[in-house]
């Protein structure tokens, strides 16, 4: 039988690590996002994979036989997955000044975060324009479907997060984020990170792996 | 104010110390590093290597799951939390797996 001992809410988790008083001791939420995450590879897991089989289904017809791979612009997709990739050391950061009572700091990482996520959301919608430019749209054909679709709901999932940074970037502001709030931002952190390390193997299997 | 009160099992494992800055700034230029790798092997020319796709395709897929680890150990914190929650990342990641491995055999064998 163990025992432990508690103090009142306003006093307790002046480090931002609240101890979490349920029957597992770990954080429900956290507990939830990372259910969630697991889910969400499932999500994507089907995405990619119908992306690999469809892949190079060109259409039928003589005018849709273009398709994605065939006009891939990777320098320009490689500054994007850059730019995803170092809004991951923003945010962390921002945690970590979040710990520290830097309100300032946390302030400032947020919103570095969220224009990170933004420049790389301008980045796809500028792809996606480009495709279309050369006549390939969602319908094109099975390799665009399948492009168009995966790409997209990871852009969604990258909007989403922003609009959680900008929510934490304004309570943060009103001086409703404190220290007692980091596994609020840790939270919103994980989902950041989740997105980005999607994108990794986006990046990697999508847009490099050559196609025979 | 302080209470004590008796738990038949209060265990805090999810309670952790973050690294420090610097040690996400590090983390951060080998990521930097590795993705420079990645896109030097789209550029043939750059180092002939790359021109064996077979070498290009290892490269990449080892660069991906070392990203990948970083990423998912040091800055969403796995490494320092409670392990369920690595199990539960896993267990999404195997299933994932699972479901392209029957979807690839799908289109292999009835396709």
């Amino acid at each position: 039988m163990a025992t432990a001992t508690i103090d009142s809410p306003d006093t307790h988790a002046a480090d931002g690590h609240d101890e979490h008083h349920t029957s597992t001791g770990i954080s429900n939420t956290k507990l939830a996002m990372w259910a969630f995450l697991g889910s969400e590879c499932l999500l994507f897991g089907g995405l990619i994979s119908t992306y690999l089989l469809y892949k190079t289904r060109r259409g039928p017809g003589p005018d849709n036989t273009t398709i994605p791979t065939d006009i891939f612009d990777i320098p320009f997709t490689s500054v994007s997955s850059f730019v995803l990739l170092m809004s991951s050391l923003t945010m962390v950061l921002a945690l970590s000044a979040l710990t520290r009572g830097d309100n300032q700091a946390t302030r400032a990482w947020l919103l570095s975060t969220a224009m990170l996520g933004g420049v790389f959301i301008g980045g796809q919608v500028y792809e996606f324009t480009s495709f279309l430019r050369e006549g390939v749209g969602f319908t094109h054909n099975p390799a665009s479907s399948a492009f168009f679709t995966l790409t997209g709901f990871h852009g969604v999932h990258v909007s989403l997060g922003i609009l959680m940074l900008m929510s934490l970037y304004v309570a943060s502001k009103q001086g409703k984020l404190t220290p007692k709030h980091t596994e609020t931002v840790e939270i919103v952190g994980l989902y950041w990170h989740f997105v980005d390390v999607v994108w990794i193997f986006i990046f990697t299997v999508i847009y490099l792996i050559p196609v025979e | 104010m302080s209470e004590t009160l008796t738990e038949p099992h209060v265990d805090h494992d999810d309670a952790h110390e973050h690294p420090s800055d610097w040690a996400y700034i590090k983390i951060a230029l080998i990521l930097a590093v590795f993705t420079g790798i990645e896109v030097l092997t789209y550029f043939e020319s750059a180092l002939p290597i790359f021109e064996n796709n077979a070498v290009t395709i290892t490269t990449l897929m080892v660069l991906m799951v070392i990203k990948f680890w970083l990423v998912a150990t040091w800055f969403m914190h796995l490494r320092f939390d409670n392990k369920i929650f690595s199990q539960l990342f896993v267990a999404g990641l195997i299933l994932a797996t699972g479901v392209y491995v029957i979807a690839l055999a799908a289109f292999e064998f009835w396709g």
